[in-house]
């Protein structure tokens, strides 16, 4: 069995999926991120997937530009996230932070 | 140093009160007094003397070369129109500015003995100074914008000064009064220039000159009747004058200076500095004409029959500057200017010597309450009577060459029916001034509370219905056991001081009637340094004819104002038999109207309720008291029909329909926001779900457009 690129996007398609799916349902604002963390690297591995057909090295650099995003994003939204646990003991799923709302 | 180079420093001239008004404003209640007196007048005065060089300047150009433009800097640029802040030296405006530095001095040097005492003696110098100074930069100005600049400037300084005695209510309601029919004539000065701007594309005099003749008739006339209606405001003609009788609440002075001698003859400069516009029209200048014979004539009578010192001055003036805009208006322009001039003296006079008056009989202001003051009033009476005669016509004096040359002009222009009305008018002028010299200084003393009540007049009533008693004997005892008391000798300084302000104001309406006020001793004559500026204006009174005498190479002004309005004239076939003829008219129609008064009045009052001239006019006596009843029917008008409009505008069109326009989409946004702010869950997921399902929306259109290939 030869890999092409179409198992390579099947799988990016149903990791997003996963992702998405879990962001929407799921309360716990850890695993929501986690989530996000699936979407963005299943959008990681498209990039490289087209990078390795079309023979263009800029997907792959692209990547790493998501992954230091990313990373970032996760240094950020953790602190938030423990600065909330912290302000209040209970109640911390992602329907109890409501505060900003119209 | 060559004349133009010093032509190029006119710029001093309004520097000088300027810097005046500046610290007077600031450091007046330092410097106290007298002595801010004495400050304004040395610097006017020090500008006087500097227009006098100025004019000795023009003097040794040549005819043709006389006009000196000396631009400062650019004030403003906008696209193509460019205005610079410069000074425009020619015949006219040195003209002007003589005559408002040198009578303005003389009234500055008046005003120390005046307002000597008031609380706010040096605010008051301050604001005298400022207007000299906006006065100059109103005929000194090289453009039509900075002569607006004056021109605003004098109206403030005419403001505030009318309502320098704002403890007096009538004198604040009446400073009101005079800014906004002012703002009327100002808004057709505003379009004036726009209309201006966009036919010559500058607002430089010098653009006017050299184009103005080019343009549409029909424009020309637009710009000439909109900056004739600013004339009609500041120069109180009929339909804007009601202004400036009620301008006499402030004190003498001012009424001298800037309501007789020289704003109000900002008009009459307006017109002859735009005279390219009007002669371009033609029909403007018959407006003109009209408007200014219909003045003369209308504020003529209702000068006839006052009671007020100052009212009848106040309505003389109306008329007279009605004739210079007959002047004007049948092309005589330099005849304006003159008349102008000698206008400026003998007003000047007689309002200082009402003003010499009302302050030594204590603020009255009552004519029929005065009467034999020439013996306790000795230099004022003379000045007086001299100014009497020049302004009813009586030769050699200047009123009479003066007069007569604008007669002239209009019969010789062929204008038979303004020819008429102004010598009417003329008789007019001659009744009402002979009226007020012999109740105010000659005839029976009227003075003391008890003479008019010995005269059987009303001691405290308002109305004045006294009855019908006659005791001229009794009058006569009175004034001859109080002759002996003070024969008018010039008082020392403290008698003289007005410290405190009276909230009632003394000027006297037509139809009222109160006591005479209380006068302890007998009335005096001014200080010196009032008496001196009377004399002296009364000296130019007798003397100014002989700037213009109409005979050949003796036209003095006129000649040295051909340069502005020389191409203007068109020579018209006089012969020396019909000016001695028109002379001879105008001779006739002076003694004729000094006689009438004399007769009525060779013996002062009997009853200060019974006014000879009065009673012989019967009704016509009380339409000309209440000035045609023009100013209630204004009042009427704007406080009836107009102020409902207004009310109606401002209570139902501005709050209903163009504040409930706004409001409306104000609402309409909150409505909206109100709906759409529920969207705004503060739940994550929620947003992301709407994200998601955006995402989804956008890969189906996608796949719509381009379909799976």
């Amino acid at each position: 069995m030869k890999l092409t690129d179409t198992y390579f996007l099947t799988f990016a398609a149903l990791l997003f999926t996963i992702g998405a799916v879990g962001l929407l349902v799921r309360r716990n604002v850890l695993v929501m991120f986690m989530c996000v963390e699936l979407m963005l690297n299943a959008v990681n591995v498209t990039f490289v997937a087209f990078s390795k057909t079309l023979n263009d090295i800029s997907g792959q650099a692209i990547v790493f530009f998501v992954l230091v995003v990313a990373a970032a994003e996760v240094a950020v939204g953790l602190a938030i996230i423990v600065a909330i646990f912290r302000r209040r003991r209970s109640g911390v799923t992602a329907d109890d932070i409501d505060l900003l709302k119209g | 140093m060559n004349a133009r180079d010093l032509l190029d420093t006119i710029w001093i001239v309004p520097a000088l009160p300027l810097l005046g008004a500046v610290v007077l404003g600031l450091f007046g209640r330092r410097i106290g007094d007298p002595r801010a007196g004495w400050i304004a007048t040395g610097l006017l005065g020090a500008a006087f003397c500097w227009s006098v060089v100025m004019f000795a300047a023009l003097l040794s150009l040549p005819d043709e070369a006389r006009r000196n433009t000396v631009e400062l800097y650019t004030w403003l640029r906008a696209g193509a129109l460019e205005v610079n802040l410069g000074f425009l030296a020619d015949p006219l405006s040195i003209t002007w500015i003589l005559l408002v530095t040198g009578v303005g001095s003389l009234i500055h040097l008046y005003a120390i003995g005046y307002m000597h005492g008031d609380e706010r003696f040096s605010r008051f110098f301050a604001y005298f100074n400022l207007f000299a100074a906006s006065m100059l930069v109103l005929v000194l100005a090289s453009s039509f914008l900075l002569t607006f600049l004056g021109w605003e400037g004098v109206g403030l300084c005419s403001y505030l000064l009318i309502g320098f005695w704002f403890q007096r209510r009538r004198a604040s309601s009446a400073s009101v009064k005079a800014f906004v029919t002012n703002r009327v004539g100002d808004f057709g000065f505003m379009l004036a220039m726009f209309f201006i701007v966009g036919a010559l594309g500058s607002l430089d005099y010098a653009a006017m000159d050299a184009k103005a003749g080019g343009i549409a008739q029909s424009t020309a006339t637009v710009i000439a009747l909109l900056l004739f209606l600013a004339c009609i405001g500041k120069s109180a003609q009929i339909g804007l004058h009601l202004w400036l009788p009620d301008a006499m609440e402030g004190p003498t002075p001012v009424s001298a200076l800037i309501h007789a001698a020289t704003m109000v003859t900002a008009g009459v400069y307006l017109v002859c500095r735009t005279a390219p516009f009007f002669e371009r029209s033609g029909d403007a200048m018959t407006v003109v004409a009209i408007f200014g014979a219909l003045t003369a004539l209308l504020a003529g009578t209702v000068a006839l029959v006052q009671p007020d010192i100052k009212r009848v001055l106040a309505y003389s003036t109306v008329s007279q500057l009605g004739y210079m805009f007959l002047a004007a208006g049948v092309g005589a322009y330099s005849a304006a200017v003159f008349f102008v001039l000698a206008h400026a003296f003998y007003k000047g006079t007689l309002f200082l010597g009402a003003g010499t008056v009302i302050h030594g009989t204590h603020d009255e202001q009552d004519i029929r309450h005065m009467g034999g003051l020439r013996k306790y009033l000795p230099f004022t009476g003379i000045a007086f009577v001299i100014a009497w005669l020049a302004i009813s016509g009586v030769p050699p004096l200047a009123g009479f060459w003066a007069k007569d040359g604008i007669l002239a002009s209009a019969f010789f222009d062929d204008a038979y029916v303004v020819y008429a009305i102004g010598l009417f008018a003329a008789a007019l002028t001659a009744i009402y001034v002979t009226r007020e010299t012999l109740l105010v200084f000659f005839g029976n003393e009227r003075f003391h509370p008890a003479v008019a009540t010995a005269a059987g007049s009303d001691v405290s009533g308002e109305t004045g219905a006294g009855e019908d008693g006659s005791a001229p004997a009794a009058a006569e005892e009175v004034s001859a056991a109080t002759t002996s008391a003070a024969e008018g000798a010039i008082v020392s300084e403290p008698a003289l001081a007005h410290a405190h302000v009276e909230t009632a104001s003394p000027t006297v309406d037509y139809g009222t009637h109160t006591a005479p006020t209380h006068l302890e001793g007998n009335p005096h004559e001014g200080t010196s340094v009032m008496v001196f500026p009377v004399l002296v204006l009364a000296t130019f009174a007798i003397f100014a004819g002989l700037l213009n005498l109409p005979f050949k190479r003796l036209e003095f002004l006129t000649e040295f104002l051909d340069p502005v309005f020389g191409r203007f004239y068109s020579p018209y076939p006089t012969s020396f038999v019909a000016g001695l003829t028109l002379d001879l008219v105008a001779i006739a129609v002076a003694f004729t109207g000094v006689g009438i008064a004399f007769w009525l009045y060779r013996k002062g009052l009997a009853d200060p309720e019974l006014d000879p001239l009065n009673q012989r006019l019967g009704a016509l006596a009380r339409l000309f008291g209440n000035a045609w009843y023009y100013d209630k029917a204004i009042t009427y008008l704007v406080g009836g029909p107009i102020r409902r409009a207004a009310d109606w505008l401002a209570g139902v069109f501005d709050l209903k329909i163009l504040d409930g326009a706004v409001n409306g989409v104000a609402h309409l946004f909150g409505f909206a926001s109100r709906g759409l702010r529920r969207v705004q869950t503060g739940l994550v997921r929620q947003y992301a779900l709407g994200i998601v399902l955006g995402a989804v929306l956008l890969l189906l259109y996608a796949v719509a457009r381009v379909g799976i290939s």
